[in-house]
């Protein structure tokens, strides 16, 4: 009997080749033009090899700027600030969704998730717009002209939102709640049960969430550029520049920062099992 | 860190409180009772509140560009009678009309190229050894946990370096690698539970590979491939960091051109709190037909059970 040769693992042939090619060849790349350097003005790589070096300049121009250094170190903590306030808005958002005597739950889930579906773009320039609606009709500016940290975090926590609400969500309706009510009847207090039981038990939707929200915010140029009418900078905004500028060198040594930081919450969070797929929730 | 420091305060407080609450059980037993129906029916009402004030905040800058769009003033906050001039100049303005057609054609490609490779990709992984599958999970994780930046700069210098010109293949290039982690991601689950029998069973039958693939797996898979579609045309259409970084300079998507356009005149053009509309009509339509589908999806699952 002559059976087919067809094995259904070759399937993942093209998909393997995608990612080799479009995946990791690209981060290898990164990773050779930070620690290279341009010595001709000659973007082609791989055409021509020479007219390029092995160099630390990158290195020493990002540790040797204060300003560089600032940048980074305000972007982590802008990450840290706003992964703590979608957390705290959205952990007893998902927590009072996920009870089981709430009605329309996850109709509600779907009106958080919603007004991701608008043009992201189009939905921080919303938010702009309402502040400057704000100042023109109570007179109070709380613009980004004014206040750019503070309306850059506003853009941020209203954008992140939408991403912690789900992981959490999702971690919560499969939580075994009969644990809380034994916890309280065993004689713990609220906080203690909060702490000692509510906690552990949500820990992969609290990872999920904070995953979903430290990197993204330290990254994305256009919430600090809308919101904080330029004023304000993050990494991404750095990249950008290096990016209009064409100057690929540096700009991957600011990639490889990132990758590195990457690296360390991955390592952090290693045995924390986490809430698979929070964005793709969606659907 | 803050978060761990957040915990470590929790849980100081917490040991902290149980020495307190033995002592007051011991000298007065009347403490809080959270289990006393007044208290719960308080509870219950702050939480109503503020999960509808957030919700509220949510929509109040979306549905502030909505009112305003049915009004011809420049500035939000200036009511200025009644109009639909905003959608006039709207649907006169190519420039728009053009990047919104770019943005769906954009999104429906990748969709349909994202979903046939994803989709071949996640039964072949799945069908693989374990060190295979373990390979192709933290590769095709990478995409996810990268920041887009990241994403869209290392294949920017890939393509510079190899001296390619950024057209509409490279930017298709761009939103798959982008979304077809999501499509693996979707359907890997639904063939989990797939009964690993009918395939075998299909060949033993003397189905070829192909038709037994055709119509043994991908109908059991289907709503698995069906919301990775979903998800990877939303994702493209939410795009703007890679589309930036990837696209030929002179391709408009609407995320690029209200990028552009707000870049350069500060505020968002008057015109575009009608696009903001119907964008919403938009979503809130398809939501109710996918809303619609499910539920017959998930009545017609428990019938044939």
């Amino acid at each position: 009997m002559s059976k087919p040769k067809f094995s259904r693992k070759l399937l993942a042939i093209p998909y393997g080749i995608f990612l080799v090619l479009y995946v990791i060849i690209p981060l290898v790349l990164i990773i050779i033009y930070a620690f290279t350097e341009n010595v001709e003005s000659n973007p082609h790589f791989v055409y021509r090899g020479e007219g390029y070096r092995i160099s630390f300049e990158n290195a020493l121009s990002f540790f040797g700027n204060i300003s560089n250094i600032n940048t980074f170190i305000v972007s982590i903590f802008t990450g840290f600030l706003n992964t703590v306030i979608c957390l705290l808005i959205g952990y007893p958002i998902a927590y009072i969704l996920a009870k089981k005597e709430y009605k329309f739950s996850f109709l509600v889930v779907i009106l958080f998730i919603m007004p991701m579906w608008i043009n992201f773009v189009l939905r921080t320039s919303a938010t702009r717009e309402m502040f400057y609606g704000f100042k023109e009709i109570t007179g109070i500016d709380i613009t980004g002209a004014k206040y750019p940290f503070f309306a850059t975090m506003v853009g941020m926590v209203y954008n992140y939102l939408p991403f912690t609400i789900l992981p959490l969500y999702s971690t919560m309706t499969k939580m075994n709640r009969s644990l809380i009510e034994a916890s309280m009847d065993l004689g713990a207090t609220p906080v203690q049960t909060f702490v000692k039981t509510i906690i552990p038990m949500t820990m992969p939707g609290i990872i999920s969430a904070a995953n979903m929200v430290f990197m993204p915010t330290m990254s994305s140029f256009v919430i600090s550029d809308v919101m904080g009418e330029r004023q304000f900078a993050l990494i991404g905004n750095i990249i950008q520049t290096y990016f209009d500028q064409a100057m690929w060198h540096l700009g991957s040594f600011f990639a490889l920062t990132m990758l590195v930081i990457i690296l360390v919450s991955m390592f952090l969070t290693r045995n924390v099992e986490k809430e698979e797929n929070a964005r793709g929730g969606l659907w | 860190m803050v978060i761990l420091i957040l915990l470590m305060t929790f849980m100081h407080l917490s040991k902290k409180r149980r020495i307190n609450d033995v002592r007051i059980t011991e000298v007065s037993p009347t403490k809080i009772n959270f289990n006393s129906p007044k208290i719960k029916s308080i509870i219950k009402t702050v939480a109503k509140v503020f999960v509808y004030v957030m919700l509220f905040s949510m929509y109040a800058p979306i549905l502030i560009l909505i009112l305003f769009s049915f009004t011809n003033a420049t500035l939000i906050g200036n009511w200025n009678g009644f109009s639909f001039d905003l959608y006039i100049d709207l649907f006169n303005d190519e420039e728009v009309l053009t990047a919104f057609f770019n943005t769906v054609i954009v999104a429906l490609t990748t969709g349909i190229v994202s979903t046939l490779l994803g989709t071949l990709g996640a039964i072949g992984i799945f069908y693989s050894s374990k060190k295979m599958r373990r390979v192709f999970d933290v590769v095709g994780q990478i995409p996810v946990l990268n920041p887009e930046i990241v994403t869209a700069l290392s294949l920017t210098i890939m393509f510079v370096a190899l001296g390619i010109q950024f057209n509409f293949i490279t930017l298709l290039i761009g939103h798959v690698v982008l979304t077809i982690p999501f499509v693996v991601l979707s359907i890997t689950p639904k063939l989990k539970q797939l009964d690993p029998n009918t395939y075998e069973a299909a060949l033993d039958l003397g189905a070829k590979p192909a038709k037994a693939l055709r119509k043994v797996i991908i109908p059991e898979i289907m709503p698995g491939i069906l919301s990775g579609f979903l998800l990877s045309v939303t994702l493209s259409l939410d795009d703007y960091i890679i589309t930036a970084f990837t696209k030929d300079p002179s391709f408009v998507t609407l995320s690029t051109y209200i990028y552009g356009i707000t870049a350069k005149k500060g505020a968002l053009p008057p015109m575009l709190r009608a696009l903001t509309t119907i964008i919403f009509i938009i979503t809130l339509i398809i939501l109710l037909i996918v809303n619609f589908y499910n539920k017959r999806q998930k009545k017609m699952g428990g019938f044939n059970k």
